[in-house]
């Protein structure tokens, strides 16, 4: 291949860098619990994301024990799949993986690496925490009310989400609402800090092509959310009113259990236009941070610059931009007009493009690299297969014709599963055991990570590939009970109780994960403050882990882009951000 | 070492199990066997490219693993093969979305000589209706619906009297006859769902959604619900019988119209009632 030389841009001049003024906590309360420090917030945002997350493992193996072995297990009848699954889906997706991604690393990461003392509204970022700790405890608290949480499945859709025949009804969907209103309005105060912080507060030289691509990944993530979220939030509202003022936004005249009721001229599939809008914005709000981080893991561990850096920015935000134009493939068989079929289609597979560009570059960054096969480097490779096979199969949802036999049915549940459920979580996984040691000064244990991973990665292929040949069979999803119908051979059965063994395996290794998180932070070999040989500036804090304001006297100077591993004539294999070009030991080092 | 052959044998195996799985697609019984084609060419391009990405990657892992002494190449960007990449790419794209959008254009296009029939959706049964001699189905609204009239037909309109009424009961269609399936709810979103048909679609209230579909082997055929409806999504169920058209005939001959089963006088008792509440 041939060698393009990077980044021509002249040295950053080594002028004063601009200070800010820092809150200083002034008692315990104020350092470690109503903290205004991106780096205590970003830990109270991952450990209530993981508690929450805890609770949604568990209703899978609620689901997959009913799904398994039908009628085995007394405690689970109809209403309480549908509120399993319900519950399930709604925490993965933006209690868990949205608040993780965004508030958990955003919050840890951005700061450091783009060279910040801290997020440019601190108190503002103290309260996104609050607000998203409020509306997991109200989502929480539906277990507990008259009627249990609502069962209308994790895209809410109306009307039968407000109806009777629903469980949840009385409480469970009220609360769901404003659970997301105020997630919503948690977030919006985290993301406006992420957005300005990044374009404000990157510190001399850091040029926003030197940016690492978690950073890229997380802020396009976030100006994505901060435009899509809105949508839902407006839905909610107007369920809301629905449900508890009688208007009828989503509702058409209709009948419930033999009554008339009141509502007229709403439409159910507006409320679908709404959700979809924010949801599959949504997908990449995941993916995009994924994108970005796992793409600093394999750099970092195949000791090689990543591949096309330029064009991996401009997918990031090409993808940001196109994943806004094709919501309504979610909707093929909802009863929209037909014709958008056509739009819709063609959108949906455009954006294979910029993300298989991903793809190969991930893959072009391992060739003719030195990689080290430690356990976030085996969860990027378990990202990169994971991913591929779940992108592959979104490009039979995605073409119109073919979401026909394939939509509602287990295909889906499998596709989705893959694409940002298990592949978003590899990178969640390879990314806690890559920054660790810098949030805790010690790194986990190896063959605990080890262990981990090949369970987890393996175990989580087995579950969800075959599952797609259910769904190819026509086994529908949403049903606790497959019942007695021609199609479903016993061999469904089979592979459905398969299934719930290897999930119930997964489920378990994840202990296995948690008590390494917990014995390696006492246990645990020390770190020092650059174990990787890593070159981005979060690895090169004065302080493992960073203390207050990150930087000690003197913000950082950035005089190169993120990825100068195994440059030729290099003194080491890794040349740090901040490290100037005159060095005389680098003499030969690229132009 | 280790590392590249598992990689590897995801991909193999995920080929292996592809090739032999005894779980596959239902026999189809509709014209659409367009659909499973495009699936088969979806299925084709993106399992060349799954295995081809798998094994170049436990290739580079088996080749390129770290040893004492290996330095990693330093090549930035490589523009000439980023765009082979891209348009290669675009080309596999394009020849999965090509087909696809044909075979829609054919899925949203309904040939003049179809029956049109109606499914109607309600928590959670299936109810049916046919037209009469006429050849047309009278008008329909939520609000007509009472014990009498259970898919709320407009009991003023002529066209509905003679109206085929099959409510809560199994469907028989002709076989080699083209059908627009018109689809309707009283209630909450449902899904007409028959895998053998490959065809479906929502049934939202307050709309009128269609698909069609022209059956091609006769037999029994279950109908379950695909869009999630409440507590009994699961057992709503009904069943689609194809029959030969002699079949058909007989069978059609001893279902009831819409006047027959309610009685004109009926009818407009529950339609006053209703209004008067």
């Amino acid at each position: 291949m041939v060698d393009v030389p990077y980044d021509a841009i002249a040295d950053a001049p080594p002028a004063e860098v601009p200070e800010v003024e820092l809150y200083h906590p002034k008692s315990w309360w104020t350092q470690y619990v109503f903290s205004q420090d991106a780096k205590v917030i970003a830990i109270q945002y991952s450990l209530t994301a993981t508690a929450i997350g805890l609770v949604a493992l568990v209703l899978s193996w609620m689901m997959r024990l009913q799904l398994g072995f039908p009628g085995t297990f007394s405690f689970i009848d109809a209403n309480q799949y549908l509120q399993f699954i319900t519950m399930h889906g709604m925490i993965m997706v933006i209690y868990l993986l949205t608040a993780l991604f965004l508030g958990g690393f955003g919050n840890y990461l951005i700061p450091l690496m783009v060279g910040a003392r801290d997020m440019v509204f601190p108190y503002v970022n103290m309260l996104s925490y609050w607000v998203y700790l409020l509306a997991v405890v109200v989502l929480a608290s539906t277990f507990f009310v008259p009627g249990g949480p609502t069962g209308a499945g994790w895209t809410l859709y109306p009307p039968q989400a407000i109806l009777s025949g629903t469980p949840g009804q009385d409480w469970g969907i009220v609360l769901m609402l404003a659970s997301l209103i105020l997630f919503i309005i948690g977030f919006t105060m985290g993301g406006l800090n992420y957005v300005v912080t990044v374009l404000q507060a990157r510190t001399r030289g850091m040029t926003l092509m030197r940016l690492p691509l978690t950073v890229w990944g997380i802020f396009t993530a976030t100006v994505m959310a901060l435009l899509a979220f809105p949508a839902l939030f407006v839905a909610s509202v107007m369920m809301l009113f629905d449900r508890l003022l009688g208007t009828s936004f989503f509702m058409p005249a209709l009948i419930e259990m033999g009554q008339q009721m009141k509502y007229g001229g709403g439409s159910p599939i507006l409320f679908q236009h709404l959700f979809w809008f924010f949801g599959h914005p949504e997908v990449y709000i995941v993916a995009l941070p994924a994108f970005g981080i796992v793409s600093d893991l394999i750099s970092t561990h195949a000791r090689k610059n990543i591949f096309g850096y330029r064009m991996m920015v401009w997918a990031i935000v090409g993808i940001g931009a196109l994943s806004f134009v094709v919501w309504a493939h979610h909707m093929y068989v909802s009863g929209m007009h037909p014709h958008f079929g056509f739009f819709f289609a063609t959108t949906t597979l455009i954006i294979a493009i910029p993300t298989a560009i991903k793809v190969y570059n991930w893959v072009l960054t391992l060739w003719r690299g030195d990689i080290h096969l430690t356990v976030p480097m085996l969860f990027a490779l378990g990202f990169i297969i994971t991913f591929v096979n779940g992108g592959l199969t979104g490009l039979f949802l995605g073409n119109v014709v073919v979401d026909v036999p394939l939509s509602d049915t287990m295909f889906v549940v499998a596709h989705f599963h893959m694409v940002m459920g298990v592949a978003p979580i590899m990178v969640v996984l390879g990314a806690i055991y890559h920054w660790y040691p810098k949030v805790t000064g010690r790194m986990l244990d190896d063959w605990m990570g080890k262990f981990h991973f090949w369970v987890t990665f393996l175990g989580a292929y087995l579950i969800f590939f075959p599952m797609h040949y259910l769904g190819l069979q026509g086994v529908p999803r949403r049903y606790h009970d497959l019942g007695e119908a021609a199609f479903i051979t016993p061999n469904v059965h089979t592979l459905n109780a398969f299934i719930t063994v290897v999930a119930l395996i997964v489920g378990f290794a994840q202990m296995v994960f948690l008590f390494n998180l917990v014995w390696s932070l006492f246990k645990g070999k020390a770190s020092g403050g650059n174990p990787w040989r890593a070159t981005t500036l979060e690895w090169q804090t004065p302080e493992t882990p960073p203390g207050h304001g990150n930087w000690g006297k003197e913000l950082p100077v950035v005089y190169r882009w993120a990825y100068d591993y195994s440059v030729p004539g290099a003194a080491q294999d890794f040349i740090p951000q901040n490290q100037p070009r005159a060095t005389p030991a680098l003499q030969g080092a690229a132009p | 070492m280790v590392v590249a052959i598992v990689l590897l044998l995801v991909a193999v195996g995920s080929v292996l199990f592809h090739i032999y799985s005894p779980w596959w697609w239902t026999p189809i019984a509709t014209n659409w066997r367009y659909i499973d084609d495009t699936i088969n060419i979806t299925f084709w391009i993106t399992g060349a490219v799954f295995f081809a990405v798998i094994a170049f990657m436990a290739y580079c892992v088996f080749r390129f693993h770290h040893k004492e002494g290996r330095q990693a190449a330093y090549n930035p960007e490589n523009k000439k093969l980023e765009w082979w990449l891209t348009i290669g790419t675009a080309i596999g794209v394009g020849a999965m979305l090509a087909p696809g959008l044909v075979v829609w254009h054919q899925y949203v296009t309904v040939p003049a000589d179809a029956t049109e029939i109606e499914v109607m959706g309600q928590q959670w049964s299936w109810s049916f209706r046919l037209p009469g001699k006429d050849g047309r189905m009278g008008t329909t609204d939520v609000r007509y619906v009472s014990s009498d009239n259970p898919m709320g037909l407009n009991p003023d309109d002529q066209h509905g009297q003679d109206d085929v009424v099959i409510a809560s009961d199994d469907l028989h269609l002709p076989i080699g006859k083209p059908v627009k399936v018109l689809l309707r709810s009283l209630d909450v979103l449902h899904d007409f769902y028959v895998p053998e048909f490959r065809a479906k679609m929502d049934m939202v209230p307050g709309m009128v959604t269609y698909f069609w579909m022209t059956p091609i082997r006769t037999g029994t055929f279950d109908v379950l619900c695909a869009e999630l409806c409440g507590a009994a999504h699961a057992q709503m169920r009904a069943k689609v019988f194809v029959d030969e058209e002699s079949d058909y005939r007989a069978w059609l001959e001893k279902q009831k119209t819409f006047a027959e089963l309610s009685g004109r006088s009926a009818v407009k008792r529950a339609t006053y009632e209703s209004g008067g509440k």
